[in-house]
């Protein structure tokens, strides 16, 4: 009862907010619901899976945090689906949820002929290799006549082909249905490398007997860039979506953290400014308050907390920030300016 | 003729004790001694290495994936510990499982009364499971009258598995004899109904139902029309397996020889009470074996709601598979192995209890 009134209170405060632009009817509805619908994964280690307590966490779930942070300033009014590969889109398509922030590589046929409307890019994924250390190979290109591991029928193994005779290396490849199989195979010493995406590797080396044993190299020879994806009729509510991301990957580089943000308040810094909502409007032209960037790094943090919480240092998977790193540190995470 | 001296038979040779039982069943014949030893070898060759893997190399306590790391060899038990209360109940609030506890327990209290042989009361225990109990079941789980509601979005685990095949199991029985019956029908637009229903049920597969049900008919239906996603699933699965069981029931009535409904009408029943008192029970006694055969599957079946978006029991180990915290090699497989254990039970007792009916209902002809 309480928190139906406190949801109450906050709709009434967000009503009261004189709209600039027109409104989104999927913010409306979200609204009115009272908590964002998100499709997540139905289980992949570090972006989205329940933990022991039954609560959603992951990279991919905390963006969704980050949204109900920005619309209702609770970070727990949030309905998860798991939806499969197969299912994702048609449930977008269909109004099952608002957003899919479940490890989507955003294409141009996905962009353009699905009706779907992509966010940005909130991890840049992509095949990779990982190896035993005692193999001494620091490069994929060092890979010369290796037995590699993969799963059949998938883009992995067409992307290894392009790859290996792109450098003019030699390799046999040993398929297999199962992810499961894989593993297995590898841990077994049956194949020399074992490539899928890499952040995947990081999660399927937790699964080997020593996991320190092996290491990921640094080569990514595709482009899976993952990100949130709408449905393409709202362009409010894909603004709201592509800027709460932005808003991220911008506290990151400003220096905001969960922790400073409050005192960032009274940083003289006109960019730190305009994102808090200090200066400008920019919060009430999407339809949401000025400090809604304020509510999403208080609750959920900047990109990199984020990051490391999930899937970096902070958590077992401990995947380097690699092309994850803000653009200022040599990786590909940049965000245009609040202005 | 001179008297032959009387032929005395010799007694029989002792055919007792396990050397002749072995003898007698297992090599009674170079070929079938051969296939024996070839199923033992088999046999050693599985279940020894499984039954290693799972009890004795396996690691049963501990509170992280860790504790499985250290021996890594055999089973991750407290993977399963870890994440029972999810794998029996989803995303149940943990303060309200209580009600799911109750509404299982109020079930299985029902079935043991309608299963025990000599229990009294059995028809009224029976109209009651039918009528009753399933809204006695609804606001439990669903919560209202004072209790909170639990949306069956965090519905999940084995709890999802039974309400899935209970539904069905149960809506599917009834549906499916009125459409066997509606298909033998002299009517032609009752027959012609119920086969256009059985044929075109029966024509698409589990998978695509569920998927129309969930994600195309709110595409169809104006806003705000469509009822809950899993009653949605629910009616889905009911109606499906309903077209299977009408076939079901049908080759029992086909295997009723005329005489029977002929005697019938001869005493003066009419079509209701022919079928009810004299057709009905042969023919779904001869039909039993199938019947729980299309039971098995439909509570095998209830694990395609994952591509739906919920978690049943499976779906449910899977997800908790996908946690880092837990992730060792062998966490995936003792998941696996731990719903395969709950799946046997399950399907294995309905198995065992349709044996025990057929041999209880079958008393009159060995006589």
């Amino acid at each position: 009862m309480r928190i139906r009134v406190a949801a109450l209170a906050v709709l009434a405060a967000l009503v009261a907010q004189p709209a600039f632009a027109g409104t989104s009817p999927t913010l409306d509805k979200i609204k009115k619901n009272g908590y964002l619908r998100c499709g997540v994964s139905e289980g992949l280690p570090g972006f989205s899976n329940p933990d022991a307590k039954g609560n959603w966490t992951g990279l991919d779930v905390d963006f969704c945090k980050a949204l109900a942070a920005a619309i209702f300033n609770d970070q727990q009014k949030v309905r998860y689906t798991p939806a499969s590969a197969k299912v994702r889109f048609t449930a977008l398509q269909s109004g099952e949820y608002d957003v899919l922030s479940r490890n989507t590589t955003w294409t141009m046929s996905r962009d353009v002929q699905l009706g779907l409307e992509f966010a940005g890019v909130i991890y840049y994924d992509g095949q990779g290799f990982m190896v035993p250390k005692k193999m001494n190979v620091k490069s994929a290109k060092q890979l010369n006549g290796a037995n590699v591991c993969t799963q059949t029928g998938t883009t992995t193994e067409l992307n290894l082909a392009d790859y290996f005779r792109s450098n003019n290396l030699k390799y046999t490849v040993i398929a297999f249905e199962k992810d499961e199989e894989v593993v297995a195979a590898y841990d077994a010493g049956r194949c020399d490398a074992l490539t899928t995406d890499q952040s995947g590797l990081y999660a399927e080396r937790l699964q080997l007997k020593n996991p320190a044993d092996h290491i990921i190299l640094p080569e990514i020879i595709s482009k899976e860039p993952l990100g949130p994806a709408v449905n393409q009729n709202d362009p409010q509510w894909a603004d709201i979506v592509r800027w709460t991301l932005f808003a991220l990957v911008n506290a990151e580089e400003l220096g905001v953290t969960s922790k400073n943000v409050d005192q960032m308040l009274s940083s003289p810094n006109p960019e730190i400014r305009r994102l808090l909502g200090v200066e400008g409007a920019f919060g009430q032209s999407m339809g949401l308050t000025n400090d809604w960037a304020v509510r999403v790094i208080k609750q959920v943090g900047n990109y990199g907390e984020i990051f490391e919480r999930n899937v970096g240092q902070g958590s077992p998977l401990k995947i380097q920030r690699g092309q994850n790193a803000l653009w200022t540190k040599g990786g590909l995470q940049y965000a245009p300016p609040v202005r | 003729m001179a008297p032959t001296a009387r032929q005395t038979t010799r007694p029989p040779v002792e055919r007792i004790g396990p050397i002749e039982w072995l003898r007698e069943n297992l090599f009674s014949t170079p070929f079938n001694a051969a296939l024996s030893v070839i199923a033992m070898a088999i046999i050693y060759i599985l279940v020894v290495p499984t039954f290693r893997w799972a009890f004795i190399d396996a690691v049963w306590a501990g509170d992280s994936r860790d504790a499985c790391l250290a021996v890594n060899t055999g089973a991750c038990w407290p993977f399963i510990e870890n994440r029972i209360g999810q794998i029996l109940y989803g995303f149940y609030d943990e303060a309200e499982r209580w009600r799911a506890n109750l509404t299982l327990f109020l079930l299985a209290a029902g079935i043991l009364w309608l299963t025990m042989p000599g229990m009294r009361g059995k028809p009224l225990v029976a109209v009651l499971l039918l009528t009753v109990f399933p809204l006695i079941a609804y606001v439990l789980l669903t919560g209202g009258f004072g209790l909170e509601i639990v949306p069956t979005y965090r519905w999940g685990g084995l709890l999802l598995t039974l309400v899935i095949a209970v539904t069905g199991i149960v809506l599917s029985l009834p549906l499916g004899i009125l459409l066997a019956l509606g298909r033998r029908s002299d009517l032609p637009a009752v027959r012609i109904a119920s086969v256009l229903f059985i044929e075109f049920w029966r024509g698409v597969p589990l998978v695509t139902v569920l998927f129309m049900a969930s994600y195309m008919l709110p595409l169809f239906l104006p806003q705000g029309m469509s009822a809950d996603k899993l009653l949605r699933a629910l009616i889905a699965v009911a109606l499906f397996n309903s077209a299977y069981m009408a076939e079901v029931v049908r080759g029992g009535l086909q295997a009723m020889p005329k005489g029977q409904t002929e005697a019938a009408t001869a005493l003066g029943l009419g079509y209701w009470q022919t079928h009810a008192l004299i057709i009905l029970p042969q023919a779904l006694r001869l039909a039993i074996p199938n019947i729980v055969s299309t039971f098995i599957g439909i509570f095998k079946d209830t694990t395609l709601v994952s591509i739906i978006g919920f978690f049943d029991l499976l779906g449910m180990i899977q997800a908790g598979t996908s946690d880092a915290h837990w992730s060792t090699p062998s966490t995936a497989f003792t998941g696996y192995l731990f719903a395969g254990a709950i799946f046997w039970i399950f399907c294995f007792s309905m198995s065992r209890y349709s044996r025990h009916m057929e041999r209880v209902l079958s008393a009159g002809e060995r006589r």
